[in-house]
């Protein structure tokens, strides 16, 4: 079966619109909670979702995923459970799920327990924040023998790195806007003609933005630069601040990014 | 594509691609240095004039005849300036800051005592100095906290997780990918992304090679065991690496056992760990079934850390070293036990690893030699243990 995101791709390029990926902490609030978000966030016109699996030490992260992550383990969420959820999800939607997870998450599942688990429930990717380029190879025969991509990620601080990772990256490539934490900016210092015009140079796959987006005109744009927008700290911090009432306000938000994208 | 930082499996360089580049520029950066003459020539005149190294190898001849086996010697890390072994490793890396045009230098800390240094060395040399520091952790080493702050560096407290030793370095992590282009991350021990337990374990390895020469001086021969404490691992990888080739010499780690290591309450790693992905590498952590880091236990903040150095997780797989778990309690009895016997006030750190000598000494023939590497003072200690002992001495 060709995984999703492919599929996710060619019809983007048929509309000719640009792709919205969103990110939420699997568990925060509870998994019915996260389900139901996912599904909403689908009907909003968000694309790609990643699911965040929570981590004790979430290094890659600012203090609004790190607290939801604490909220989640807090909550009892687990990798056992979130792939439970996925196979619920699965049954009411085709849309490209992705996990975000660190790698000790993987490691010490069984690298080829946990990717035969993800094709079993149909996870199309994982985004492992604290596996470099470098270290790809970890997981790579396992991954790629299920059909799943292990995403790439450049920064501006990739500098001569961002050509080979780019070369090499599978499914789409994870842009990061600036240095330092997942989390909402209010400005960028990042030369985005710059960044992007080395990334252009040697990707041959959808390349998509993401940290620090936090509203429609930021997507717009943030978008105006690749082929999409990942958001993830923005529609967590809805989860944090509205709990069980958040699905409305995420819904909302996504709509807004979505007219932001495409107007 | 060849395997670069690896101990066996153990190893490698599992970072943000944030930080990555800073990885690699490091580890150029290091390779350059490492056999630069000037580089060397700097450094070893700051480990004498500033330092004060050699530091002093000691017979113990009240501990050897209480215990009625083996001969000790004690390699007293605790004498450098500052109090600890920590020294050798911050002036290295922040002299290679220096060669590199950094300015601004970051540190962990838990019992402080890799910040106090840090700190220490930047004031020294001008630099700008933040040290992260888990809250609980500045309760405990408040003392320490002061030093630093005396020393001109910024002291940032974090109460992220379980506020120890492992979420000061998930926070230096995050201002160092924040930093990045500005900014050394000056790790206190053997672990993190390579080049970093490499690194840290060169500049801690003249621990060990002064050893050897001292104790061919004085016995004309080498120890039959080395015993030091583990949380990382540095002070014992600076005293164990130049022993490695001589198979005869036993090596010994101690781990902190807390309140037990069949309780939850330890930081036992080689005990009780799993092999797992953390902190920039591959090794041995505490950790549950589907891999959250465990929270750890023990008296000590400097042993209090879930994981262990990747040259450690190695040398334990291969059979190189033992490790073995002593408790707070055994702790405590031998920071007592130290003071009472020899008039050294161990940092209760190294009393984990004098623990470990009081139960191997008595195993041993007398015409054995047994090395303890006492890798830090315990001035710092001593509010905490006369807590732990129920006497008031606040005042």
């Amino acid at each position: 079966m060709a995984n999703r995101l492919d599929t996710k791709f060619e019809e983007l390029k048929q509309t000719g619109k640009k792709a919205l990926v969103t990110y939420i902490v699997a568990g925060d609030g509870g998994y019915a909670l996260t389900e139901e978000a996912i599904l909403a966030m689908e009907q909003a016109g968000v694309d790609i979702i990643e699911i965040g699996v929570p981590f004790s030490d979430p290094i890659a992260e600012g203090t609004i995923i790190q607290q939801a992550s604490q909220r989640a383990l807090q909550g009892g969420t687990t990798l056992k459970g979130v792939f439970e959820m996925v196979e619920r999800l699965r049954k009411k939607t085709d849309m490209p799920l992705l996990l975000m997870l660190y790698a000790n998450s993987i490691y010490r599942t069984g690298t080829d327990k946990f990717f035969d688990r993800c094709r079993e429930v149909g996870i199309d990717g994982v985004i492992v924040p604290d596996l470099p380029f470098e270290e790809h190879d970890e997981f790579k025969e396992d991954s790629e023998r299920n059909g799943v991509y292990n995403i790439s990620l450049v920064t501006p601080t990739s500098h001569g790195r961002i050509a080979k990772i780019a070369a090499s990256a599978k499914g789409f490539l994870y842009c990061v806007s600036s240095t330092g934490v997942t989390g909402m900016r209010d400005t960028f210092s990042t030369n985005f003609e710059e960044f992007f015009g080395e990334i252009k140079k040697s990707a041959r796959i959808p390349c998509f933005v993401g940290f620090g987006i936090r509203s429609g005109a930021a997507a717009k744009t943030m978008g105006s630069y690749c082929d999409g927008v990942i958001v993830g700290s923005a529609v967590v911090s809805r989860v944090g601040e509205f709990g069980e009432k958040a699905v409305p306000e995420i819904t909302a938000f996504c709509k807004e990014l979505r007219q932001g994208l495409d107007g | 594509m060849e395997k670069i930082g690896r101990f066996g499996d153990f190893g490698g360089q599992y970072v943000p691609e944030t930080v990555m580049n800073a990885v690699s520029e490091l580890q150029e950066a290091y390779e350059r240095y490492r056999n630069d003459p000037q580089f060397l020539a700097e450094l070893r005149e700051l480990y004498r004039n500033y330092a004060f190294r050699p530091s002093l190898m000691y017979y113990a001849r009240k501990m050897t005849e209480d215990l009625g086996g083996a001969k000790i010697y004690i390699k007293r890390e605790d004498l450098n300036h500052t109090g600890s072994h920590k020294i050798n490793n911050a002036l290295g890396q922040v002299l290679l800051a220096k060669y590199m045009g950094k300015k601004r230098i970051i540190a962990e800390t838990g019992a402080g005592q890799h910040g106090v240094a840090t700190a220490t060395i930047c004031a020294y040399f001008d630099m700008e100095c933040e040290v992260y520091m888990g809250r609980e952790d500045m309760e405990r080493q408040a003392l320490n906290v002061y030093r630093m702050e005396l020393l001109g560096a910024k002291v940032t407290g974090v109460d992220s997780g379980t506020a120890t030793l492992k979420d000061a370095i998930n926070e230096a992590m995050r201002d160092w990918a924040t930093n990045i282009e500005t900014t050394f991350y000056c790790i206190g021990s053997v672990m993190g992304p390579h080049p970093y337990p490499i690194m840290v374990r060169d500049f801690q390895k003249i621990i060990g090679e002064e050893a050897k020469a001292q104790l061919m001086e004085k016995e004309g021969k080498l120890p039959d065991c080395v015993v030091a404490c583990v949380g990382g691992g540095s002070n014992a990888m600076g005293i164990f690496y130049d022993f490695i080739p001589d198979k005869s010499v036993r090596l010994v780690g101690a781990e902190a056992a807390g309140r037990g290591i069949d309780t939850d309450q330890h930081a036992a790693t080689i005990s009780k760990g799993e092999k797992g992905i953390f902190h920039g590498m591959k090794s041995v952590f505490l950790q549950n079934e589907e891999g959250q880091i465990a929270p750890v236990f023990s008296i000590s903040a400097g042993l209090d850390y879930p994981g262990i150095g990747p040259e450690h997780a190695y040398l334990h797989e291969t059979g190189r070293a033992d490790y073995v778990a002593i408790t707070d309690e055994e702790a405590v009895q031998a920071f007592e036990y130290l003071s009472k016997t020899e008039g050294i006030i161990p940092a209760v750190e190294s009393a984990h690893a004098v623990a470990a000598a009081r139960k191997i000494a008595p195993t041993m023939r007398p015409d054995q030699i047994l090395l303890i590497n006492l890798s830090g003072r315990g001035d710092k200690d001593v509010q905490q243990i006369a807590r732990y002992r129920g006497v008031n001495i606040d005042g």
